[in-house]
This record gives structure tokens, C-alpha cells and sequence, in this order.
């Protein structure tokens, strides 16, 4: 037998004990796979079919011709986006929504919790709790429908009360100055409450040996507060904020889209919403796809950066 | 040991009280509007308690044929949401959570990979109208039914079930399907309960899939309804101007009404949440940690 003879045989045999292997380990798992199947299948349809469809961005998506026979046309929707008047108004009103609701959003709940740890009674650190949380769960629809309420100029509370103090109602929901402002602020009413949890999560772990030198220094409560509780939780803000820098884009269009109407876009349409008229009002669909697909870029590359920083923030900090 | 109240106990406790009250007056307030007759309302003399006690302007929700079916649609969308989710999500993560599943490294980047990047809002459309779900229940029940988080936390909790009880079923002869609904399901209650809730809220209160893929007023959840009660009604009100010319005609009479009723369809709309919150809030809680322990 030749050398050559030799080898070939023991390739042979590799690929087939590869292929056994392979053969066996789907064997294995048949009943897993199995198991896995219909989640496996709601991906592909949901998710990756989606993904496969941001083809018409670059075709002149016809509803009769179908995703594959329509034609192509390159880059057009995107430079068309990019030399529109609206790009910069939209960029600018997205990012500026994200920023603001971290800028005024993220340390609210920090504040708060570090307020909460210092109720001594645990039946009031209770209830504040409990009623703190409420809002995260009622439904953006009911959140909007409430500001219309109170903001509105013939019978809203808001107005109601300025009017009670000799000044002329106010004209909020038609005014784009207003509309950052009631965004952000009735946001962090629904989220200071919940953002607390994993913070005060967080304050347990605090080694009470500290406080205790800190009262041997003499340290009043607030300069504890602030000297000891605050450190120790450093790590799970910073943590929390560079996650919260992967979404600064990412406004929800949901609650913009209840809030908003055409007097106010100049401040408060984003691109989501953007897209949605573009798209299925006008029905645009290359075009709000290309629009869309830029703000998924946006997303996905700020969400990339964050989860490094993070996952090298939390090797950092281990050592 | 002496109990001392220093002035940062009084400053504090003041502040919990001013956000409890900051928390909880809007829905009080709501409340109160929408039991109050409509002469004290149009004086603006609501605040604190119902004045001139009616239940008129519920008699009006109860009997608006549009709010009943939004909240029997919602209802729907909600429970049977929540089977399919649980369902789908607990398969596929108990999959993941096994060793020797086949492509199951390539198959968790797959599904991360979803967190990160997605097709958006108008490819996702043409898919369901494709699929040819549009404008049915399954678009509100199918789209978002697997979350990747959820699926995460489910499969960090099936991988902390030790082996050994597994193994005694292995021996028995059950295979991975069997294994799975005789021993893991009824060992994770609490996981199942606690992703089972999120998603019941979230769909709840869903409101950007019914608005992009119902078109049959007959599907509309209670979101949609109460918007287009509520919130497209003030605003086309302000287009036409109708506010200052009620207003101009003394005391804005008409709007006033309405605004009573809009009250008391946002509070029948928010009671379910109201009346369950207390009771559950622990268990939300509970399901915050469970997702959080992993990092």
C-alpha cells in the first residue's frame, strides 16, 4: 500500500467519523430541536425575514412586482433622505429627545433611591415604594391621554390652576417649545419609581463596617449619604449609563406618536415617526425603509460601542 | 438605643410624601372629575373629593359599545399573547439551555444578534401583510411573541436546575420533550409567572402593533379606542378650533362634558392596572431580579 493509499483512507475516515459525529449529535438533540422549533420558526419570520426585506431600500419597491422583481435603484432613497430638507430637523429631534431624557432622566432614580435607602421605617420605605412604581405600568396610551387632559387650555387642571393664579392659559400641546419638556418630564414620572429597583438592589450589598467608621469620624447622615452609599454604587451607574448612551437613539415612537401632531412636529418629529408617515400613510415603502435602516445603523453601532464599554468597564472593575 | 428625629428625617419623609403625592393625584384627581356632576365641573371646584356624587358618566362608558369590545379585544390579545409567548419562549430556552443541542452557541449569537439590529417597522409590515396576517389577531399575538430577553432569563433558570433530577427521568426513559413538561415546567413556576406577567402588561397596554397592523375597527384593543376617544379627539378639536369658540361662548360648555366622560374612559381603562397593582408589584419585583442576577 502506498503512502498516498494510506492517507486518502485516513481522510476517509475523518470525514465519516465528522460526518457520524455530526449524524449523532443531531440524533442527540432531536427531541431539543424539536422543542426549539416554533421559537426557531418565529425568528425567521419575524425577525430575519424583516432583516432579509431591507432590500426594497434599494430597489423601487412596487407592491405589484414583489420584493425580488422589483428594480434596482442603488443608493437613491438613501442620498434622497440624506439631501432632504427633514434629515437634519429629524436627526436633530431624535438625538435631542435621547439626550435630554438622559440628561434629566438618568439621575432621577439615583437620587431618588439614594433618598429611599435613608427611610428608617420600613413600612413608609414600603408604601413610597409600592406607589413610586405605579406609573411604569400604565399604558403610554393612558400617560398621553392624561396630559391631554391636564394640559388642556379650556378645563385641564394645569390650566385650571394658571388661571386660578391670574394668567392666561397656556396653549401647551400646540406649541412645539413645550414638547421636549412635557416628553421628558412626564417620562421620568413614569420611570423614577421602577428605575430605582436595581440601585437599591444595589445599596444592600454596602458593607455596614463603613458606615460605622464614617460615624466613628463623626460624618452626619448626608455627608454618609454621599461619602459612602453613593461610592459604592458607581459601578452599577456607570453600567446603567453607558447602556442608556446605546439607546439615545432609540426613542420609542410609540409615545411621540401619541403626543405629537403636525403644529409640533418641528420639534417632535423623530424618525420613527417619520418613517411611519412615510411610509404607511404615504406609502413610500423604499423610502421609509432606507430611513429606517439608517436609524437601525445608528442603533446598532451605538449599542456595539456601549456593550464594549461595558463588557470592558466590568472586566476593569472585577480586578 | 435612642431613636433621634433629625432634620433630615423631617426633609425626607416631607419629599416621600410630596412624590407619593405627585404619584398618585393625577389618577385621584381623575377620579374624582369623572364622579362629579357636571355643574362643579364647569365651575372648576373638582380637586380633592367627587362634588354633587354621580355615576352618570360611567353609565355613558358601560354603555359605549366601542370602549366594551376594546376591552374584550384586549382581554383576548392579552391572555392568549401570553399562552403563545410562554409557550414559544420556555421551548426554545429550554433547548438553549441544554449541552448537547445541536448549533447552540451559532443559534444564541443568531438570536442576540436580534437585540442589536432588526429589519424596522416597514419590512416587518410587509412581512405580516405577506403572511397575510394583517388586520387579524395573530399580528398582535404573533410579532414580539418570543423576546429575546425573556428567553435569556428562562434559560438561565433552566440552567441552574440541577442535573440529577433530570437524570432520575432519564432513567425512567423520558425523553427531552417529556422531561421538559413532567419536571422542568412544574420546578419553574416562578419563572413562568414572573416573564408571564411582563408579557400579560405588555400587552395590555400595547399600542404600536395594533396601530400598524389593525384596520377593522371590530379588532381595536381598548388602546386604540381610548386614543381615538381621548387624544385624536382633543387634538382635532384644537385644529378646528372648537375650544376657543365653546370658550368664547361662555365657560366652554360643551367640551366640558365630554371632558367628565373622557375622565371616567381613562379611569375604567386604567382600573385593571389600579385594582391588580398592589397585589402583584412584588411579584414584578421578583421578576426584575431574576432577569438582573445573570450579569
Amino acid at each position: 500500500m502506498t503512502t498516498a493509499n494510506i492517507e486518502r483512507i485516513q481522510v476517509d475516515q475523518s470525514i465519516k467519523t465528522r460526518r457520524n459525529t455530526f449524524a449523532r449529535k443531531v440524533r442527540n438533540s432531536k427531541y431539543l430541536i424539536l422543542l426549539f422549533l416554533p421559537a426557531g420558526l418565529y425568528y425567521l419570520l419575524f425577525e430575519y425575514l424583516p432583516m432579509f426585506g431591507i432590500l426594497i431600500s434599494f430597489k423601487q419597491y412596487s407592491v405589484f412586482k414583489g420584493v425580488w422583481a422589483s428594480d434596482w435603484v442603488g443608493l437613491k432613497y438613501y442620498t434622497m433622505f440624506f439631501q432632504s430638507p427633514d434629515f437634519l430637523k429629524l436627526l436633530r429631534n431624535t438625538f435631542l429627545l435621547g439626550f435630554y431624557s438622559i440628561v434629566w432622566g438618568f439621575p432621577a432614580p439615583i437620587i431618588l433611591a439614594l433618598l429611599i435607602n435613608e427611610i428608617r421605617n420600613s413600612a413608609f420605605k414600603r408604601i413610597v415604594q409600592t406607589v413610586s412604581y405605579l406609573p411604569h405600568f400604565v399604558s403610554n396610551v393612558i400617560i398621553v391621554s392624561m396630559i391631554v387632559m391636564f394640559l388642556s387650555p379650556s378645563a385641564g387642571l394645569i390650566n385650571i390652576l394658571i388661571q386660578k393664579l391670574g394668567f392666561e392659559p397656556i396653549y401647551f400641546l400646540i406649541n412645539p417649545d413645550y414638547f421636549r419638556t412635557i416628553f421628558i418630564s412626564s417620562g421620568i414620572w413614569q420611570g423614577i419609581g421602577w428605575g430605582t429597583i436595581i440601585y437599591l438592589a444595589a445599596l444592600t450589598t454596602v458593607d455596614p463596617a463603613l458606615y460605622e467608621t464614617a460615624e466613628i469620624d463623626g460624618a452626619s447622615r448626608w455627608k454618609k449619604m454621599i461619602y459612602v452609599t453613593l461610592p459604592s454604587i458607581v459601578p452599577v451607574i456607570i453600567i446603567l449609563f453607558i447602556l442608556n448612551i446605546g439607546s439615545l437613539f432609540a426613542t420609542s415612537f410609540e409615545k411621540v406618536f401619541l403626543l405629537y401632531n403636525p403644529l409640533t412636529y418641528e420639534t417632535a418629529d423623530i424618525i420613527a415617526t417619520f418613517v411611519y408617515r412615510t411610509g404607511l400613510t404615504k406609502g413610500n415603502f423604499s423610502f421609509a425603509t432606507a430611513i429606517g435602516v439608517f436609524n437601525g445603523i445608528l442603533n446598532f453601532a451605538l449599542l456595539y460601542i456601549a456593550n464594549f464599554l461595558a463588557r470592558k468597564f466590568k472586566e476593569v472593575s472585577l480586578w | 438605643m435612642k431613636k433621634k428625629i433629625d432634620v433630615f428625617t423631617i426633609v425626607n419623609s416631607l419629599f416621600m410624601l410630596g412624590l407619593m403625592f405627585i404619584m398618585l393625584y393625577p389618577f385621584i384627581y381623575m377620579i374624582n372629575v369623572s364622579l362629579s356632576s357636571q355643574v362643579y365641573v364647569l365651575k372648576n371646584e373638582v380637586f380633592f373629593w367627587p362634588k354633587g356624587f354621580t355615576t352618570q358618566w360611567y353609565k355613558f362608558v358601560l354603555s359605549d359599545p366601542s370602549l366594551l369590545r376594546g376591552y374584550r379585544n384586549t382581554f383576548i390579545y392579552a391572555t392568549l399573547g401570553t399562552v403563545v409567548a410562554l409557550v414559544l419562549t420556555s421551548m426554545g430556552a429550554y433547548a438553549l439551555s441544554k449541552k448537547h443541542m445541536i448549533f447552540r452557541r451559532q443559534l444564541m449569537l443568531a438570536l442576540i444578534f436580534t437585540v442589536l439590529f432588526s429589519g424596522g417597522m416597514i419590512p416587518s409590515y410587509l412581512v405580516i401583510k405577506q403572511l397575510g396576517l394583517l388586520d387579524t389577531i395573530w399580528a398582535i399575538v404573533l410579532p414580539g411573541a418570543v423576546n429575546t430577553f425573556n428567553l435569556l432569563v428562562m434559560r438561565t433558570f433552566f440552567e441552574g436546575i440541577p442535573e440529577e433530577i433530570e437524570d432520575a427521568g432519564r432513567i425512567d426513559g423520558l425523553n427531552d420533550i417529556q422531561l421538559f413538561f413532567r419536571i422542568i415546567v412544574p420546578l419553574s413556576k416562578p419563572v413562568f409567572a414572573a416573564i408571564g406577567l411582563f408579557v400579560a402588561v405588555g400587552l395590555w397596554n400595547d399600542f404600536y402593533k395594533p396601530i400598524i397592523y389593525l384596520k377593522s375597527q371590530e379588532l381595536f384593543p381598548l388602546s386604540v379606542v381610548l386614543r381615538d376617544l381621548v387624544i385624536a379627539g382633543s387634538v382635532q378639536s384644537v385644529h378646528t378650533g372648537s375650544n376657543l369658540a365653546a370658550k368664547a361662548s361662555g365657560g366652554g360648555g360643551g367640551d366640558v362634558v365630554l371632558e367628565s366622560l373622557k375622565y371616567a374612559a381613562i379611569v375604567f381603562a386604567t382600573l385593571p392596572i389600579l385594582m391588580l397593582y398592589p397585589f402583584l408589584q412584588k411579584y414584578f419585583v421578583k421578576g426584575v431580579m431574576l432577569g438582573s442576577v445573570k450579569g
